[in-house]
């Protein structure tokens, strides 16, 4: 079908005009949407108030609906898990015998533990946490990987605060409304956490990947230092997230990459925790006289 | 409601339907974004673009170019891309089908579903870009199965939007 030709509005002075406004209008807008997203780009906490309204505003539908996901989607591991009965109760007795081992040794491992902090007079405080709430939504269409909260400055959320769920680390508060908020998972490819290795102790960065995994780097150039199974927990190093998190397991070693796979999968979970910053002072700019004697150092 | 309007209520009723619909439902394939879904890997298709598509393509001559702003900021908003994204990816999508429009004298099936792959890959491209920008670190290769499922998905989208636009124009 060849397509009506209306887009030449005829001898019409009027039309004509109206026809190129609408381009120069158009034009005008891409412009004036390229400045956005590089102030978007400068200070990615710009029109904080506006994107925090439009998350309160689409909560209702995010949260009234997530039972019902849940519940269907509760249908087909259900389904799943019945076919797979026999090989996963004989996986999971193998589990249990494993696990009990270990449990009595943290056991030991943690009294001894207790026994050191007290000698040396060495308290963490726990500020515990701000906020426990659910995981409502995320960006399933968009190539970042973002997930809602349904929480947000009214129960204490804030920007920048780490949140977790039972099994693990999932990311960081990024926007907030006043009654939802946005979060970064771990698995965004602009998320860095830097971990350490459960087994040595051997420190890591865990970079997003984008499609659900996380890449390891290791901070030394050398033998990589990551097996199969390996767990990986927080470092603390940063002063955004507490140590001690699990984070991910190293689910696959390739030649020149190293992927782990969450151990908390936000579509899974139901609650989440929301943390305090670990030292807040992290984030800080330096104060004037530190900045001053740094910079007389470097000369 | 029948199909012949009986009174004047039903004339204006049928006006209103003609010409909000494609605005509304674009604007409801925006609202998809805050369905509860989570999802840890980029595979569901934006509808939202694609049902754009498919009217920009139906209805050539039913939409200026600049109609993409205010529905690019809609969805910007929603689906919590950096603002303007949306504004600006739809709207040079529209120019480039305004002078696509301008220079092919024949159009069929295959030829829209063509255009529209083009428009999918340069959009997926686009938002790809984006989150570099804002300093993502993800391969490409993570946006090309949801790239190939939209292309995919777009005649299914196009099928309901014509669906759409029968009811509309139904009298």
């Amino acid at each position: 079908m060849a397509p009506p030709s209306t887009r030449r509005p005829g001898f019409s002075r009027r039309a004509q005009y109206g026809l190129f406004f609408g381009y120069v209008i158009a034009v005008a807008g891409i412009m004036f949407a390229v400045l956005l997203l590089l102030v978007a780009v400068v200070d990615p906490t710009g029109f904080a108030a506006l994107k925090g309204a439009s998350l309160d505003v689409t909560k209702p539908i995010t949260a009234g609906g997530r039972g019902i996901v849940n519940f269907f989607g509760g249908i087909g591991g259900s389904v799943g898990d019945y076919f797979r009965a026999g090989s996963q109760n004989a996986d999971l007795k193998r589990q249990l015998a494993a696990e009990r081992q270990r449990l009595i040794q943290a056991r030991v491992i943690e009294g001894e533990n207790r026994h050191l902090r007290t000698l040396l007079k060495l308290d963490q405080d726990n500020p515990g946490t701000i906020a426990v709430t659910r995981i409502v939504g995320s960006s399933f269409a968009s190539e970042r990987r973002l997930a809602t909260l349904s929480a947000g400055s009214s129960s204490g959320v804030r920007q920048g605060q780490p949140v977790r769920a039972a099994e693990g680390l999932i990311g960081r508060v990024i926007e907030g409304g006043h009654f939802a908020s946005r979060v970064l998972l771990i698995t965004d490819g602009a998320s860095s956490v830097p971990v350490r290795l459960v087994r040595d102790g051997t420190p890591a960065l865990a970079v997003g990947h984008g499609d659900g995994t996380l890449d390891l780097k290791t901070l030394e150039v050398g033998q990589n230092p990551f097996r199969r199974g390996d767990v990986l927990v927080t470092s603390g190093i940063g002063g955004v997230y507490p140590p001690g998190i699990p984070v991910a397991v190293v689910a696959a070693i390739q030649k020149d990459r190293t992927v782990a796979k969450p151990l908390a999968d936000p579509a899974r979970i139901d609650f989440a925790m929301v943390l305090p910053v670990y030292q807040p002072l992290a984030d800080k700019p330096l104060s004037p006289q530190t900045a001053a004697a740094l910079q007389a150092v470097q000369q | 409601m029948s199909r012949i309007a009986g009174s004047r209520r039903d004339v204006a009723m049928m006006g209103f339907r003609r010409q909000t619909v494609p605005v509304l439902s674009t604007l409801g394939a925006s609202l998809l974004h805050a369905l509860p879904i989570v999802v840890t890997t980029p595979i569901v298709p934006d509808i939202a673009f694609l049902v754009l598509l498919s009217w920009r393509l139906l209805r050539p001559e039913m939409w200026q170019a600049h109609v993409a702003l205010p529905l690019g900021l809609f969805d910007d908003l929603m689906a919590g891309h950096p603002l303007g994204q949306s504004m600006a990816l739809w709207t040079i999508t529209f120019l480039v089908f305004d002078f696509v429009d301008s220079r092919v004298g024949w159009r069929d099936y295959w030829t829209d579903w063509l255009f529209a792959s083009a428009a999918i890959a340069f959009y997926a491209s686009g938002t790809w870009y984006v989150a570099r920008m804002m300093g993502s670190q993800a391969p490409f290769v993570v946006v090309v199965p949801q790239l190939l499922l939209s292309i995919i998905a777009y005649p299914l989208v196009a099928l309901v939007v014509v669906g759409l636009d029968r009811w509309r124009l139904a009298r």
